[in-house]
């Protein structure tokens, strides 16, 4: 017997939150992203504990596809950085204001 | 038993102290390298519930492929810290302040769910009957990751070219 499934609901909702913190909060595109990534791993161990509770795969096979949702959005992710980045000179967010927003 | 309670509490303390220091760090380098501590303790985490090739694609996936391109783009950029600590304190309190409101909503709504004082019991998903399910259950939605990752890779590739042609008409804008 193990904790509570209180317990790591909570900590996956914990985890969760800090990356939302970090991805609202920060101006550098790089730490937007790792936000996101936090955001997604505190995702995938909810599934996981899911997964153990109900004694069903589906969960660990959902955090599969969030591996590679994962691993895609960050190739992406940062290629759009290093683009942007080549065109305005910074990665700072605050920067992006061609628009005039 | 007492000893995985135990663990859990150390890898969650591990966890959540890494992560803080993580997103508080003002050089992206500290920041992806405390996320690796994070990331390993998530992979030992999902070891202790019952999913070792989970554990497994975690260290390689996520500690392995995704921090070490990081930091190869980190390092590929000249050393400059952007964010200024004036201006930065309104944009970190209603983000705290939202997220502290936040977390004890969930964490009411999480306790008060019924089953979630239940203990999980301990079990054990070997990789092989991990992998023979997911290709009995899920083979469609691995076709569609796979195309996922294809065209993850095209389109960095498609973002990541250098542009020869087009340098001429490149609006120079520096603002």
């Amino acid at each position: 017997m193990m904790v509570p499934y209180g317990n790591l609901l909570l900590l996956a909702f914990t985890l969760f939150l800090m990356g939302a913190v970090c991805a609202v909060a920060r101006r550098n595109l790089l730490m937007i992203l790792i936000g996101v990534e936090i955001m997604l791993n505190a995702a995938g161990m909810a599934f996981v504990g899911a997964s153990l509770k109900w004694q069903l795969l589906d969960g660990q096979a959902f955090v599969l596809f969030i591996f590679a949702v994962a691993a895609s959005e960050v190739a992406i992710g940062l290629a759009l950085i290093v683009y942007s980045r080549r065109r305005t000179g910074s990665v700072d967010a605050d920067h992006y204001n061609l628009m005039k927003g | 038993m007492a000893l995985y309670s135990v663990l859990f509490y150390v890898l969650a303390t591990v966890l959540l102290a890494s992560t803080l220091l993580a997103i508080t760090r003002r050089q992206v380098v500290h920041a992806v390298v405390y996320l690796i501590i994070s990331f390993i303790a998530t992979g030992l985490l999902f070891y202790l519930l019952g999913a070792p090739f989970l554990a497994a694609l975690e260290v390689i996936i996520y500690a392995g492929a995704i921090m070490v391109l990081f930091l190869f783009i980190v390092m590929t950029f000249s050393v400059e810290s952007g964010e200024t600590a004036k201006g930065e304190i309104y944009q970190w309190l209603p983000a705290i302040g939202l997220g502290v409101i936040s977390f004890f909503v969930g964490g009411v709504l999480i306790f008060e769910v019924p089953g979630s004082k239940m203990s999980l019991n301990t079990g054990m998903a070997t990789p092989t009957v991990f992998g023979q399910f997911l290709f009995k259950s899920y083979w469609f939605p691995v076709e569609i990751a796979s195309f996922l990752l294809l065209i993850g890779l095209v389109g960095a590739l498609y973002l990541g070219r250098q542009e020869s042609k087009k340098e001429g008409k490149r609006p120079e804008d520096k603002s």
